[in-house]
C-alpha cells in the first residue's frame, strides 16, 4: 500500500502554525512523540480537493534550519529525511505572519531552498492590516517563486485555497529528494528577506498597536507584577470554586453507582472488587476531572493570548536570582498541570544547566494529581469559611500549598545552581508575539488531548494500582473482631514504613497510601478510599471519604501530610521522563533522594509545630 | 542628526536608534545563533520597549518588526546610533 502523501506545516514560533494546522485537520489527529527524543509529534488527516486522503504533521516552530534547541533539530531533520520515524514529506506548507515578513522570510527563504513544493500561507493579514500594513501576495510569489496564499487561520479564511494549491503540487510529476541543509549564510538571506518584504509592503501607516499599548499596562514596572498575581490567584480560587457543582455531583453518582451495583450483586469477594477495589478507586480520582480541566483551561488561554510569554518576562529577573532563566517560568507553571509536560518544555531552555536545574526543581510545583489529595484533606479537616472579602479559608490554604511549592523550588534551584548543577546562568532571549485572542477551537482541542491524558493515566495506571492494593489490602480475610487493614498483606508492609514515617505524625493508613502513591500522586486518594471502605464494612456506609477522614485523624496528622505531598516523592512517569530528558539515572536518583529528605523534613516540621500549638 | 554611538542597554526607552556594530565574540555561540535568528545585524532599527519590573532586567527591544526579551547583560554587546527624535 502506498502511504497518503505528507505534508509538513513548518515556519517560525508564533507563525500562527498551530492553528492553521488545527483549522486544516480538526480534530482529526494525533499526539506522539518522536523515536529517541522526547519531542511531540502532531499528525492529522485533511482530504484534498478531489476527496483523497492527505497526512499533514506539525513540525515545531523553529527561526532556522541551524539548530538551537532539540525542538529545532526535529524540524530540520524531518525537512532533510533525516529523522527517524518519519517519512520525507512530498510538499511543504510553510506559515508566516504577515505582520513580520522582515523576520519570517529567512526561515522561508531556508525552507524554500530545500526544493520540495512549497506553499507559503501569509498568515494573520487581518492583524497586519489592523497594525496599518498593506501587503501585496502576488508580489510575494513573483519573488519567491513559490505560490502565496493569504490566510486567516482562526477564521479559517485561505484554507481551502491552501489546500487547492498544495494539491497542484501534488499532481505534477515530480522527484521528491531530500535537500542539503542551509547553504546560505543566515546574514545573508536575512538581508535578502529584507529586501523582499520591503518590496512586499504596498503602504504602511504607523499606528498604536494594541500589543505595544497593553504591554504598556501588562509590562508595567508596578501594575505588571501585581496583574501577574492576580490572574494567578484568581486561577487558583477558580480551580476551588468552579469545581465544587460538578465534582459534587460526579462524586455523588459514583457513590450512587457503586452501591446500586453493590447492592445487584451476591454478598462475596466479587461484589467488594467491584465496590471497593474498581469504584472506591478510580471514583474517587474521576470525580477530581472537573478541576483538572478548569486548571487546564487557565493554562491553555494564557498561553494562546501571548501572556505566557509577559509572565516569563516579569520573572526573569527573579527566577535569574534563583539560577534559572524566565524561560523556566513557562515549564515550571506547567508543572503545575503535570511535571511531565512540564519536564518535557525544558527543551526550550538553551543552556544546558539552565535546563537541568528547571527539570530537577520541576516536581515541586504543585501538579494537578497532587490537587485530589489537597482537596480531599482540605475538606475534610478546613472549614468552609471566609476570611473577610469573600475569600474563602479552604481556597487560601489551597494557595499557601502551592506558594510553599513555588518558594521550596525556588530555593532548591539556589542551592542546585550553586552545588549540583554549577555553572549555569544563562540566556534569556525571547520574542514576545502579538496579543490574541484565544480561539475556542483551539482552547477545547487542548482540553480534550490533556483531558484523554489525564483518563488514559486514571484507567490504566490508577485501576491496575488499585487493584493490586485492593488484593493487597483485602487478603488474607479477617476474623471476627480484627480489623482487615491490621491482618492484610498491605498492613503488613505498611507496618514497615510506618516505623520510618510514625515519628512525622503518619498513621498506619498513610503509610498504606505512600506506596502506591509512587505510581501516580492521585492514587494516594485511591488508596485511601478503598482503605477505608473495606475497614467500613460495619460501619455505615453512606458517610463520604471526607466524613471518616476526619473523625481519624488528628489536625496536625493531616497538615503534616499536605506538607508531605507539597514536597511528595514523585510519581514513575516523572522519574522515566526525567531519565529520558536527563540520559541516565544518576539525575533521576538524584532527585528522588532530595525530595524525600524534603518531603520527611517538611512533614516532620509541620506535625511537631502543630502538635506543639495543641492540635495534636 | 544622529546621536553618539552607545549600547542598546543604555538606550532611554522609547528611543529609536540603528544598530552600528555588534560584538558577537562575547556571545556564547547558541546565544549569537538566537539573536540572528531575531534579526540582530548592522543597520537594522532597534527601540527599547519596556523593562523587567525587578532591577530593571530584561529588556524588551523593538527590533524589526518584531519585539524580542533579552538580557541587560547581552544588550551590552550592541551597539547603536540613537536617531533623532
Amino acid at each position: 500500500m502506498i502511504p497518503v502523501p505528507l505534508i509538513a506545516v513548518a515556519g517560525n514560533p508564533n507563525a500562527g502554525k498551530s492553528a492553521l494546522f488545527n483549522a486544516l485537520t480538526g480534530a482529526r489527529q494525533k499526539v506522539g512523540n518522536y523515536p529517541g527524543v522526547t519531542v511531540e509529534r502532531h499528525v492529522g488527516k485533511a482530504t484534498l480537493p478531489d476527496g483523497s486522503p492527505v497526512e499533514l504533521v506539525d513540525l515545531p516552530g523553529a527561526y532556522g534550519l541551524d539548530p538551537t534547541s532539540p525542538d529545532e533539530a526535529v524540524t530540520r531533520d524531518v525537512l532533510l529525511g533525516k529523522q527517524k520515524g518519519e517519512r520525507l514529506p512530498q510538499a511543504l506548507l510553510v506559515v508566516v505572519d504577515a505582520s513580520n515578513l522582515d523576520n519570517h522570510l529567512r526561515f522561508a527563504l531556508q525552507l524554500i531552498d530545500l526544493g520540495l513544493p512549497t506553499v507559503i500561507a501569509l498568515n494573520m493579514v487581518d492583524l497586519a492590516k489592523r497594525d496599518g500594513l498593506e501587503l501585496d501576495a502576488a508580489k510575494l510569489e513573483e519573488e519567491l517563486g513559490v505560490p502565496v496564499i493569504e490566510t486567516v487561520a482562526v477564521r479559517k479564511r485561505g484554507m481551502s485555497e491552501v489546500m487547492e494549491r498544495l494539491h497542484t503540487l501534488l499532481l505534477a510529476p515530480r522527484t521528491i529528494r531530500a535537500g542539503e541543509g542551509p547553504s546560505h549564510d543566515p546574514l545573508h538571506l536575512q538581508r535578502r528577506a529584507r529586501e523582499i518584504a520591503m518590496a512586499a509592503i504596498v503602504s504602511e501607516t504607523p499606528v498604536r498597536r494594541i500589543t505595544h499599548r497593553l504591554d504598556g499596562l501588562l509590562l508595567h514596572p508596578i501594575a505588571g507584577p501585581l496583574i501577574l498575581a492576580a490572574v494567578l490567584f484568581v486561577m487558583f480560587q477558580a480551580v476551588f470554586a468552579w469545581s465544587v457543582v460538578p465534582a459534587d455531583a460526579l462524586e455523588a453518582a459514583t457513590l450512587w453507582l457503586g452501591q446500586a451495583i453493590g447492592n445487584a450483586l451476591p454478598e462475596g469477594v466479587f461484589r467488594s472488587l467491584i465496590v471497593d477495589g474498581i469504584f472506591a478507586g478510580v471514583g474517587a480520582v474521576i470525580v477530581f476531572l472537573p478541576q483538572i480541566l478548569i486548571l487546564f483551561l487557565f493554562i491553555l488561554v494564557l498561553e494562546s493570548t501571548g501572556y505566557m510569554v509577559r509572565a516569563a518576562f516579569i520573572m526573569d529577573r527573579l527566577m535569574s536570582h534563583a539560577g534559572l532563566s524566565g524561560r523556566a517560568f513557562i515549564p515550571l507553571l506547567s508543572s503545575f498541570a503535570c511535571a511531565v509536560p512540564g519536564i518535557m518544555a525544558t527543551r526550550t531552555i538553551d543552556d544546558p544547566k539552565d535546563r537541568l536545574t528547571t527539570i530537577l526543581v520541576a516536581p515541586l510545583m504543585t501538579c494537578s494529581a497532587r490537587l485530589p489529595v489537597y482537596t480531599l484533606i482540605i475538606g475534610a479537616f478546613i472549614p468552609a469559611t471566609t476570611v473577610g472579602l469573600g475569600i474563602g479559608l479552604q481556597g487560601l490554604v489551597l494557595f499557601v500549598l502551592y506558594l510553599s511549592g513555588i518558594v521550596g523550588a525556588l530555593l532548591a534551584a539556589i542551592v542546585l545552581s550553586k552545588t549540583a548543577v554549577k555553572g549555569g546562568g544563562g540566556a534569556f532571549m525571547m520574542e514576545l508575539p502579538k496579543y490574541q485572542l484565544p480561539r475556542v477551537a483551539d482552547v477545547l482541542i487542548g482540553l480534550w488531548q490533556r483531558a484523554m491524558i489525564f483518563l488514559k493515566r486514571a484507567g490504566t495506571i490508577i485501576l491496575f494500582t488499585t487493584i493490586i492494593l485492593w488484593g493487597l489490602a483485602s487478603f488474607p480475610q479477617a476474623g471476627p473482631g480484627q480489623k482487615q487493614s491490621d491482618v492484610s498483606i498491605a498492613g503488613h508492609v505498611a507496618d514497615g514504613i510506618h516505623t520510618v514515617v510514625a515519628p512525622i505524625g503518619f498513621n498506619k493508613d498513610i503509610s498504606l497510601a505512600l506506596l502506591p502513591a509512587m505510581a501516580a500522586r492521585e492514587v494516594a486518594v485511591a488508596a485511601i478510599g478503598t482503605v477505608y471502605s473495606l475497614d467500613a464494612e460495619k460501619e455505615s456506609n453512606l458517610q463520604t471519604l471526607e466524613q471518616r477522614l476526619a473523625g481519624r485523624w488528628s489536625l496536625a496528622t493531616a497538615l503534616a501530610f499536605l506538607a508531605w505531598f507539597v514536597f511528595a516523592p514523585q510519581c514513575i512517569s516523572t522519574i522515566a521522563v526525567t531519565r529520558r530528558e536527563t540520559n541516565g539515572w544518576k539525575w533521576p536518583l538524584f532527585m528522588i533522594s532530595y525530595l524525600f529528605v524534603l518531603a520527611y523534613a517538611a512533614a516532620g516540621i509541620t506535625y511537631w509545630t502543630a502538635v506543639a500549638f495543641g492540635l495534636g | 542628526m544622529t546621536g553618539t554611538a552607545t549600547s542598546l542597554d543604555q538606550l532611554k526607552l522609547g528611543m529609536r536608534a540603528r544598530i552600528s556594530s555588534i560584538d558577537w565574540a562575547v556571545l556564547a555561540e547558541s546565544e549569537a545563533c538566537r539573536l540572528r535568528h531575531f534579526g540582530f545585524d548592522e543597520g537594522v532599527a532597534v527601540q527599547p520597549l519596556h523593562l523587567g519590573p525587578f532591577g530593571r532586567d530584561p529588556l524588551a527591544v523593538r527590533v524589526g518588526r518584531m519585539t524580542v526579551a533579552i538580557r541587560r547583560a547581552h544588550a551590552r554587546a550592541v551597539s547603536v546610533i540613537p536617531e533623532a527624535a
